[in-house]
């Protein structure tokens, strides 16, 4: 059963084609890496899904509750409220504030009390306060970082900066979670450390997760299906091994090396 | 014992309250007291009001500048609407009552024009919104001066307006204000318009609607900037619309970020110490502006980040700040 299908998604940034005619489809549960060499519109097709581009051209739809949505062109907020959630390859957190309100701001899209509410402070502002209070520190124990839940998050080391990204992504409650260079930077011990985090979120977390990465490492061991992107087009779609054996991807980004392997 | 540490906790969060609380009657009650026996006299009272006013200015526009990151440079504009609703209804009615109205229609039509003007200006960013809030602002006083003469007597103004502003109305609005942001601000609305600032993509990523809290935080500010005109109206008994010029736009902005963009307590603080100073120099007319201005030089070349930066006073704050007095002391010795 399909969560998100993509139909010939375009954009066209004046003369410049940065993604031309891409569909993919995403199974529910599936963890679907996104390669391609640098330029390619790996984080094109990204912001095309989250709304922070609209599409020139083509659809996005999302299936969720066993309803049929169609996102292209919504405004990000609202693909966010509509169960996709992001994180960034240039890590773009509330740098001046604490790792708990980085996650508290995530989860205010599901909090109800109204202005009057806040101004006076009744008694739904007490309990729904405490309730994603509460959330919050949970998700921040179970992914381990609410020992430094005060912190500034500029204040982090650059590894923990990547994991907080995650954690306020899920904080969103999504049901596909798109990745974007989880592991740039990171030492292969971290790498291997995310690897299996990103395995254990999805299976605990009900993802669905898209995640563009270099490391081959990272992709080769975990996603079920590949697509690889090259000049904006879909150049190649299978299982790890189908794509590195793919000749055009070998020729495209992969090089021979990985291709023997 | 999980449910011992949660009760003291709940204790404790009941006095640190109920103590706010009593401080804030006892300050009531001391002015009061000063006032009454004459030890405030009437100048030193308008001096008073003057600083309740900007406080309620400088908070308001804090949390359009400092907290959601909007750069306004228009709240002088505001200020004039509540000022001259208030002034037209209270001239006409001649009450408590009227004032009362006063105050809640003039804090109303500038949140009204906070919205016709905030949604469509709110789209710009960073100067571009100043400049636009600039000639809104403009628009508003040339309005008031040649459009609506009518009702505000254009450039000649408006005088003998009832004065109703007396130290327990003062209190209330302003602490009410500061208040009513604060508890703006820690909220999930509020955390929403500090994401803005924090990063506008990143927070709308997170499902925060920008425009939405954009101008939310901008209509909450219109409306207690004319709550703040309403009150000049009132205690001051004539205002014209070159009162609110550009200059005081940039008045209050210059508290703002004295104080700290981003701090509550550090508009609070700022608006206090600047009517201070001014009120200090006003022994030297010919020399105020001079020292007024140098003054502001200094403070910004040795705290670039205002009196306070982003963060508020509290008590574990100034523990913390007495404890390093305490320290530097005992070092010297």
């Amino acid at each position: 059963m399909p969560i998100l299908t993509v139909n010939k998604l375009t954009k066209s940034f004046g003369g410049l084609m940065a993604v031309t005619n891409v569909s993919m489809e995403l199974e529910k549960g599936e963890l679907v890496g996104l390669i391609g060499p640098n330029g390619a519109g790996k984080t094109t097709v990204f912001n095309l899904l989250t709304g922070i581009y609209p599409p020139t051209s083509g659809t996005v739809t999302l299936f969720r509750d066993d309803k049929e949505e169609r996102l292209e062109g919504l405004k990000p907020h609202i693909i966010c409220k509509k169960g996709i959630a992001r994180t960034f390859q240039n890590i773009r957190l509330f740098r001046d504030l604490t790792v708990l309100d980085n996650v508290r701001i995530a989860m205010n899209k599901n909090v109800k009390y109204g202005l009057f509410s806040t101004f006076l402070r009744t008694k739904s502002y007490f309990s729904e306060e405490k309730e994603v209070l509460e959330k919050s520190m949970q998700l921040l124990e179970i992914l381990k970082l609410a020992h430094k839940k005060d912190e500034l998050a500029k204040n982090l080391p650059y590894g923990e900066q990547r994991h907080l990204e995650i954690v306020r992504a899920l904080a969103t409650d999504p049901c596909i979670l798109l990745l974007d260079e989880p592991a740039a930077g990171m030492n292969p011990a971290e790498t291997a450390q995310l690897t299996e985090m990103i395995a254990w979120m999805r299976e605990n977390f009900d993802l669905t997760i898209l995640l563009i990465e270099h490391d081959m490492s990272l992709v080769m061991k975990i996603c079920e299906r590949i697509y690889v992107l090259d000049y904006g087009m879909v150049i190649a779609e299978g299982t790890p091994s189908e794509i590195k054996s793919n000749k055009r991807v070998i020729e495209a980004y992969l090089g021979e090396e990985m291709g023997n392997a | 014992m999980g449910k011992n540490i949660q009760a003291s906790s709940g204790n404790r969060k009941w006095i640190s309250t109920a103590g706010k609380l009593l401080s804030l009657v006892l300050f009531f009650v001391v002015f009061q007291l000063l006032i009454s026996f004459n030890v405030v006299n009437d100048y030193l009272f308008s001096t008073l009001v003057k600083i309740g006013i900007n406080i309620i200015l400088a908070v308001s526009l804090n949390l359009i500048t400092g907290f959601t990151g909007q750069f306004s440079l228009g709240h002088a504009g505001f200020m004039s609407i509540g000022a001259y609703v208030c002034a037209i209804i209270t001239l006409r009615y001649y009450s408590v009552w009227g004032f009362v109205c006063g105050l809640l229609a003039g804090a109303v039509c500038a949140a009204i024009v906070g919205i016709l003007v905030g949604l469509p200006t709110l789209r710009l960013k960073g100067d571009y919104l100043a400049i636009a809030t600039l000639g809104m602002a403009e628009i508003i006083k040339i309005l008031f001066r040649n459009v609506l003469d009518k009702w505000t007597n254009g450039a000649a103004g408006l005088s003998g307006i009832p004065q109703f502003v007396s130290w327990p109305w003062l209190f209330v609005l302003t602490v009410g204000t500061v208040i009513l942001v604060s508890n703006f601000i820690n909220s999930s609305h509020g955390r929403s318009c500090i994401s803005i600032r924090e990063d506008e993509i990143a927070a709308e990523s997170m499902g925060i609607g920008s425009t939405k809290y954009k101008v939310m935080a901008f209509v909450t500010g219109a409306f207690f900037a004319g709550i703040a005109g309403a009150m000049y109206s009132s205690y001051f008994f004539y205002i014209d619309p070159d009162l609110f010029g550009f200059q005081k736009s940039i008045d209050i902005l210059v508290i703002v970020v004295l104080g700290g963009m981003g701090s509550i307590s550090g508009s609070v603080i700022a608006a206090v110490v600047l009517e201070l100073i001014s009120m200090f120099l006003q022994a030297y007319p010919e020399l105020k502006m001079v020292i007024y201005g140098a003054l502001l030089v200094l403070i910004m070349l040795f705290r670039p980040q205002g009196i306070m930066g982003s963060r508020e006073l509290s008590l574990s704050f100034l523990k913390k700040w007495t404890g390093r007095l305490g320290q530097k002391n005992g070092g010297a010795a």
